[in-house]
């Protein structure tokens, strides 16, 4: 019993590290044939692998696959080292894991077969909904239960984002999922009309407040410091942004749903607390980008610093368009159209894929016993490819989504539409292809990173690390 | 009327979003006011390497957080969303559209005033008013008419000189405006070898190919069954009740024996939607004298 207690657990950080890895190359391939479909409409074939069922797939894919696992791993290695203590909850650890696991195969078979709930990003349906639930839990279980017998007073500021995570995507699952299941595979929401609604971008915008956001500051706030081997640049400006944050994200939901049955006051509240998160957002970007200040030189040769440093530059960008997509002006634009698209990949591929490809590569060499990745060179290869193929996403759907928009609006002399619904389609094959190699382009960087993993987990010991004593204790 | 089933939420929901908004502000001055220590830590360690700088927050960033709680009080005061208060602006989205649409209007009705003065079939020979209708056909019609106007299986082509209920332009104004409702009812009473005979005698009336011996026993049928009441003794319709002429080479649904028999057998059920409440008058003119020239070509 000593002996366990005395090493960290990182048996489950090893397992979610390398399946972060292998989702991430499954969910990017789905989301680059689906791209290909929009360019080639010919590969769509039969109801199995069509655009339709696969979309769900990519979505869910890449937020619960890739990154639900790249979350599991870093919180686990985090809230083990930040405590200064072993996990807690003994065989709810791997439960964790081959839950997780089976909940990711359940969704790629019945995703495809056409079994969904309709809710955008929670599409499972109940059966697996109830197993999420019981994951879930048990992750809060084990992460709280490790906080609890922590070694060390203070509670470090990753562990207050990892936290508030697992409690807010708790909560949103429950009530969001909230169905009357009608046989094994099919159920209603217990909501109805504009309140479904509500309560589904409540949620779906939280998932990307919560799952997508705060979860992975959390990350950063572990391994930017440790990358740069410089402090936090403001505690007090953690606090701030972080409170200020996990509050004001609850309330910007009803900006999905702009121009709707949703009353004008409601639209209002979203609007605004969507304007208010700008600051709290950029706090993160700040204090993650300031950390670096006296270290810049390091940014220059080393790989993994680039990516988490071009995160949250991601990161900044996206939360200040996130914002200004939220007026209701601008979205009157916007909305329906690919420059939603867009932001949702600048926020996706450029900060929560880039942060956790740089955390996973701070992670593979520790992990399997090495002091470095088995090519630091192609680590720097998958960084620039990454970048441009982000780049090339990004710029291609902003001037598909504002043509789009503008040819929607654009009225004749004679109040008739300029442009029928087809001829946006049509104006838009250009840039899908572009965002199609933006796409062919990250995955190929990914494809790297797997040779990278292999190559280095090669001959490696997964020996379990000795628990590090809290620093007071040196002295 | 309200949002709220009663005044209690309206209250709560003016409450909570103020002092929600207020605690943002709240939380930024009270921890603006910690003591710092620019480029000394907090004192706390964390896994050997991880501490934190006691530096202050970032001037702009707390002006820019200010600047975004004022803007979002600003914007509460001129606009709905303290729950029934309507704001100092009145200003609503339906309020907004209807704006934005009587603005449309306003700018167009000279051009449609113009051409509603004019008789049908001389908007049909104008350039100008024909690109018009071409453009509110593409809008409105081409979903099931086709871009082409030729329709497709039990949607009229527009463009030949066969009409359901009548190419005069007054009846075509008459069907864009209150729309059509054709029903050819379900006949499976009769049975299915004396469909088949129907079938047969239907193709012999417009020279399609078909068993003679069965189309003479279907004549009889035609008779006796009451199809004549709708598509008449001789078979050529009733443009009054949309009954379709089977003498001549149009088929909504298809000539061969097996549509037929399936026409006759379940019966067809044809809805043209009524336009005149959503498109008014003047551009329902404009769109019967496209189609009258469509015909025309």
């Amino acid at each position: 019993m000593s002996g366990t207690q005395t090493t960290y657990n990182d048996k489950v950080v090893r397992q979610f590290t390398v399946m972060t890895v292998i989702w991430g190359i499954v969910g990017m391939l789905v989301g680059v044939i689906i791209a290909a479909q929009l360019v080639w409409p010919e590969l769509n074939f039969g109801p199995w692998l069509h655009f339709g069922r696969l979309r769900p797939l990519h979505t869910n894919a890449v937020i619960f696959a890739f990154g639900g696992c790249a979350l599991f791993a870093t919180s686990y290695w985090c809230v083990q080292r930040t405590c200064h203590t072993r996990l807690w909850g003994g065989p709810l650890v791997p439960f964790t894991f081959w839950g997780w696991q089976l909940v990711i195969l359940l969704a790629a078979v019945s995703l495809p077969l056409g079994f969904t709930t309709g809710k955008e990003y929670a599409e499972l349906e109940w059966p697996i909904d109830i197993l999420i639930t019981l994951v879930w839990v048990s992750y809060g279980l084990v992460f709280f239960g490790t906080i609890a017998k922590r070694t060390v007073s203070h509670i470090y500021v990753a562990n207050w984002f990892f936290g508030s995570m697992i409690i807010a995507v708790a909560l949103l699952h429950l009530v969001n999922s909230a169905a009357v299941p009608v046989s094994l595979t099919r159920s209603f929401s217990v909501y109805s009309g504009v309140q479904d609604a509500m309560v589904q971008w409540w949620y779906g915008h939280n998932a990307v407040g919560f799952f997508l956001t705060a979860g992975f500051l959390g990350m950063m706030y572990y391994f930017v410091p440790k990358q740069a081997g410089r402090p936090v640049y403001s505690y007090r400006l953690s606090v701030v942004h972080f409170w200020a944050l996990i509050f004001t994200y609850m309330w910007a939901g009803p900006h999905h749903l702009h121009y709707t049955a949703l009353p004008d006051w409601t639209q209002s509240v979203g609007m605004l607390f969507s304007l208010i998160l700008l600051a709290p957002s950029w706090g993160g970007m700040i204090n993650g980008i300031m950390t670096l200040s006296g270290a810049w030189h390091k940014l220059r040769d080393d790989p993994i610093l680039k990516f988490l440093i071009t995160s949250l530059s991601f990161y900044g960008m996206s939360t200040f368009e996130g914002p200004m997509m939220s007026i209701k002006t601008v979205n009157a634009l916007s909305h329906y159209t690919d420059w939603t698209v867009g932001h949702v990949h600048s926020g996706a591929l450029g900060w929560v894929a880039m942060v956790s490809i740089g955390s996973m590569y701070y992670l593979l060499p520790r992990l399997f016993g090495k002091t470095e990745m088995y090519s630091t060179k192609l680590v720097t290869t998958h960084f620039w490819i990454a970048t441009i193929g982000t780049v090339l996403y990004i710029a291609s759907m902003w001037i598909a989504g504002v043509m789009q928009g503008l040819m929607w609006r654009a009225v004749n002399a004679d109040g008739t539409l300029a442009y029928s619904f087809v001829e946006s389609v049509k104006g838009s094959y250009p840039f899908w292809a572009i965002r199609w190699l933006g796409g062919v382009l990250f995955l190929t960087g990914m494809l790297i990173m797997a040779y990278n993993m292999f190559k280095t987990m090669a001959g490696g010991k997964t020996q379990d690390m000795p628990v590090v004593a809290p620093a007071g204790h040196h002295a | 009327m309200s949002d709220f089933v009663s005044d209690f939420w309206n209250l709560y929901v003016i409450v909570i979003v103020l002092a929600s908004i207020l605690a943002c502000a709240v939380l930024l001055i009270v921890q603006g006011k910690a003591t710092f220590t620019p480029g000394k830590t907090m004192g706390h360690v964390w896994d050997e390497t991880l501490e934190e700088y006691n530096n202050p927050m970032p001037k702009w960033w707390s002006w820019l957080f200010v600047i975004t709680v004022v803007f979002a009080l600003v914007y509460l005061a001129l606009y709905p969303g303290l729950g029934n208060f309507k704001g100092m602006l009145g200003w609503t989205s339906a309020g907004q559209h209807t704006a934005e649409v009587a603005k449309m209007d306003a700018a167009v009705k000279p051009l449609y005033d113009k051409y509603m003065a004019m008789d049908l079939k001389a908007v049909a020979g104008d350039k100008q008013a024909m690109e018009m209708g071409k453009r509110l056909y593409l809008t409105y019609c081409m979903q099931c008419h086709g871009a082409d106007a030729r329709g497709a299986k039990g949607f009229p082509n527009l463009t030949d000189a066969d009409w359901q209920w009548g190419g005069a332009p007054e009846q075509i104004v008459e069907t864009i405006s209150a729309g059509r409702m054709g029903v050819m009812p379900p006949h499976a009473q009769l049975g299915g070898e004396t469909i088949k005979d129907l079938a047969n005698y239907v193709r012999s009336l417009s020279g399609l190919p078909h068993d003679s011996v069965r189309a003479g026993k279907g004549q009889v049928a035609f008779n006796e069954a009451g199809c004549v009441g709708c598509h008449g003794v001789d078979g050529t319709g009733m443009q009054a009740l949309g009954a379709p002429n089977l003498t001549d080479k149009v088929w909504l649904y298809g000539s061969s024996e097996a549509t037929i028999t399936e026409t006759i057998t379940n019966g067809r059920q044809n809805k043209m939607p009524a336009w005149k409440e959503f498109l008014g008058d003047a551009k329902v003119h404009l769109l019967a004298a496209y189609v009258t020239s469509l015909s025309a070509k």
